[in-house]
């Protein structure tokens, strides 16, 4: 009996989590539910429009701050709320809106995020947009077809199978990555440049290590 | 061609002024005022005409050029009456949160009632320089028509002009040599507003068109560069292409200041030579900005005329970091530089290290409501300029967070700050690596710059820094505040502790009557006070105006808000007494 709560606990607080909530994850929530009162009502979670309170644990690290900063804005002043998120603040961050249109206008206009590709061997550097992919497929292809190779199929264990090429990025910590690990929105957002490498240096980075 | 001044009647003759030993002056009326006639300075004219009377007198009549901070705190009538030869008038409007739609439109600053005073009693007005003014059409077809002298206008973030009004700056004024329109709420109503210009009119020295979005006559735009051969100032706006550009750089290779158009297009090998070498012509250029959209494979051709700049203004061409390291290399006289974040930390360093006589340095977001981890700068960017740059005073930074530490480390570096202005994006944010308030990265400014003037504060931030600045910032004159402090006591401790505080201005703190209160002796020292979202109530805003009554209290009242909250208020010294022209929401107390 005790399991199966817990368990039932487990896929409650699991499905809180990716509820769609109009608050930012770690924003303080009125509403506070204990699980017990979710047990009961068992079938009724979604009846349950406001979700629970988040868990710090559930929060990534870039919104700890947001929690633990409204809690110290709670504790210097008990009138004031924790700010509310940058889109929903008039005039904020303090940018004339000239500039904010003149950069939007550039930022669609141009509408790529272009990185650079560099492959092992290869005299120069090729620039692509990764806007322009659905997703790994079609960048994989894309980049078979630009440098005339086959890069292989992609396994979480083991890498590019059956290939002598493995592409790599480096992302915004600096670090090379093996392409097609995170999820591709994730990727197109931290990828800084691709790089293509080849022979021995490729099959390394696809072993478990 | 000498304009007649006018003179007062001379009641004595020379000679009896010089016998004249009641007041401090020995010398004739016309050689004190030719020698204070000489002083440029608007603290020491002031200073000049608190002496003595004759001394007074001396300076209102030579005086040439006059400042007026804010268009309210005194009044066409009076000024006129006070200097009666004046040429060249700059005014200052709206309060600047304006700017980030803090103030409804309509709000006023309108310029017109000061022109029909001018045109009146300075008709031989040759300058015009405002800063969030309102400006018609009318208005400015009005300026063409009255003043046969006029020579220059700059307009500022202004609003309420279309070209038909430039058109009408172009046809009528004859001896125009500056036509300045810098980020303003213009109507483009894409018409040759610059066939305008007669083809007799050779007399333009500066030219910025910058702003506005849509295709200009270039036909008129080249013959007119052509012709005015002291052209020294020009800027283009987006839609003049690279091959354009290098046909306006040929007419006018002594320009000092120039404005590209677009830097993006198709250009054959034959092109970017002639490109190239339109730029490594231009010998005498010392500030470049512009470029809005960029090829980066075209960037090179900038490179021949980089070594004199002076002032780079990027801040509207998203450049990486690789693009701007490259152009950097041949920047090594630098003293002031825009960038877009979109350079990242990398891009910063490469400034650290090619830039060591940079004096002030702006980066903008480029991406200011994006959320979770977005690119952009950050605090090891920060102290790498200051590494490299120890001469900087001027800093404009925006960031999604900062460390206490790194700020302690980037004044340490560079003490001598005038202008520090921190903006962490997210409202509130803490410390990013010990999680604690940025108290002590203010501390640490104030502390160690000891010629602060200016300070932009931000992050999550107690009375603590408030108390610091108070205590420390002793030459402070303008101080911004937003989403900061505990209580009441933060505003207080500026209030008391800062005696050179001019402009202060909050919005979503929590002080409250308290706060506004404390600071009744100091406002009629201050030129304003704007406060908005915080806790000041009506009934502290009517107090104030009861207890200051050379003060204008006004509060901007929106629909539905609650009657006793006073969302925003603005303080100003004024002697013209209350605004003859508030709108209905514009309460003043």
């Amino acid at each position: 009996m005790a399991t199966s709560a817990s368990a039932y606990e487990n896929d409650i607080k699991n499905l809180k989590a990716t509820e769609l909530t109009l608050g930012l994850p770690g924003t303080h929530l009125q509403e506070n539910i204990p699980i017990i009162d979710q047990e009961k009502s068992s079938a009724s979670s979604s009846s349950n429009k406001r979700p629970l309170q988040l868990p710090h644990e559930e929060t990534s690290p870039a919104q700890d701050c947001g929690s633990k900063c409204s809690n110290i804005a709670k504790n210097t002043d008990d009138d004031a709320a924790p700010p509310p998120s940058k889109a929903k603040i008039v005039g904020w961050p303090p940018i004339r809106s000239y500039r904010k249109n003149s950069l939007q206008e550039q930022s669609e206009a141009a509408g790529g995020i272009y990185v650079k590709v560099s492959m092992d061997g290869a005299p120069y550097l090729r620039k692509i947009d990764l806007k322009i992919y659905g997703g790994y497929p079609q960048l994989l292809k894309s980049l078979e077809n630009m440098f005339k190779l086959t890069i292989g199929e992609y396994s979480e264990k083991e890498g590019y199978k059956g290939s002598d090429y493995a592409p790599t990025y480096e992302d915004k910590d600096g670090d090379w990555m093996l392409v097609g690990d995170v999820p591709w929105d994730m990727f197109v957002t931290s990828c800084k440049r691709l790089r293509i490498m080849k022979g021995s240096e490729a099959r390394g980075l696809g072993c478990a290590v | 061609m000498e304009c007649c001044n006018k003179r007062r009647m001379m009641k004595e003759s020379p000679e009896s002024n010089f016998m004249n030993r009641r007041g401090s002056s020995c010398f004739p009326d016309e050689v004190l005022e030719r020698v204070i006639g000489m002083l440029k300075s608007r603290k020491d004219r002031s200073s000049v005409s608190l002496v003595c009377k004759e001394w007074y007198n001396a300076e209102r009549w030579s005086r040439r050029n006059v400042f007026i901070g804010n268009c309210y705190s005194v009044s066409p009538e009076i000024l006129t009456r006070r200097f009666p030869n004046i040429r060249s008038v700059t005014l200052k409007g709206k309060p600047r949160f304006s700017d980030f739609n803090l103030v409804p439109a309509n709000w006023g600053a309108d310029i017109h009632f000061w022109l029909v005073v001018f045109a009146e009693k300075y008709p031989f007005l040759e300058e015009l320089r405002l800063k969030r003014m309102t400006v018609t059409d009318e208005s400015l077809k009005f300026l063409a028509r009255s003043f046969p002298n006029f020579k220059a206008i700059s307009l500022q973030n202004c609003d309420g002009f279309s070209t038909d009004g430039l058109a009408a700056i172009a046809a009528d004024c004859k001896n125009l040599t500056e036509l300045d329109i810098q980020e303003n709420v213009i109507d483009d109503k894409n018409d040759n507003w610059l066939t305008c210009f007669p083809e007799s009119f050779t007399s333009l020295e500066v030219l910025n068109f910058s702003i506005l979005h849509n295709d200009v006559n270039f036909d008129a735009l080249e013959k007119l560069v052509t012709r005015c051969k002291s052209l020294k100032t020009l800027k283009l706006n987006k839609s003049i292409t690279l091959e354009q550009l290098q046909r306006l750089l040929f007419r006018a290779p002594q320009l000092c200041e120039l404005g590209t158009g677009s830097f993006s297009q198709e250009l054959t090998t034959q092109q970017y030579t002639e490109l190239e070498g339109a730029f490594s012509n231009c010998k005498n250029l010392n500030t470049l900005s512009g470029l809005w959209v960029v090829t980066p494979q075209y960037l090179p051709v900038l490179y021949p005329a980089c070594a004199n700049l002076t002032f780079l203004n990027f801040s509207y061409a998203p450049l990486d970091s690789d693009d701007i390291a490259k152009l950097l290399v041949h920047c090594a006289n630098i003293r002031r530089l825009w960038v877009v974040d979109t350079i990242e930390d990398k891009g910063l360093e490469a400034v650290g290290t090619h830039c060591p006589l940079l004096e002030e340095l702006r980066v903008f977001p480029a991406d200011p409501f994006a959320e979770g981890d977005a690119r952009g700068v950050t605090d090891s960017g920060f102290i790498a300029v200051s590494q490299g740059c120890r001469n900087l005073h001027y800093v404009l930074y925006f960031c999604r967070h900062m460390t206490n530490a790194a700020v302690a480390t980037v004044v340490q570096n560079c003490p001598d700050f005038t202008h520090f202005r921190l903006c962490i994006m997210n409202p509130g944010q803490p410390d990013y690596r010990t999680s604690e308030p940025m108290d002590e990265a203010f501390g640490a400014v104030v502390k160690t710059c000891s010629k602060l003037q200016r300070l932009a504060i931000s992050g999550l931030l107690t009375d603590l820094t408030f108390e610091y600045i108070g205590k420390y910032a002793k030459n402070l004159e303008t101080l911004s505040v937003a989403f900061a402090g505990s209580s009441d006591w933060g505003m207080q401790c500026v209030l008391e502790g800062c005696p050179k505080l001019r402009k202060l201005e909050i919005r979503d703190c929590p002080f409250g009557n308290a706060a506004l209160l404390s600071g009744l002796e100091k406002y009629e020292s201050m030129r304003s006070l704007w406060m908005s979202d915080c806790k000041v109530t009506m009934n502290g805003c009517r107090l104030l105006a009861k207890e200051m009554p050379r003060l204008n209290v006004e509060v901007i009242k929106e629909d539905g808000s609650d009657d006793s909250q006073a969302e925003r208020v603005y303080v100003y010294r004024s002697v013209a007494g209350p605004r003859r022209d508030a709108p209905p929401f514009v309460l003043t107390l």
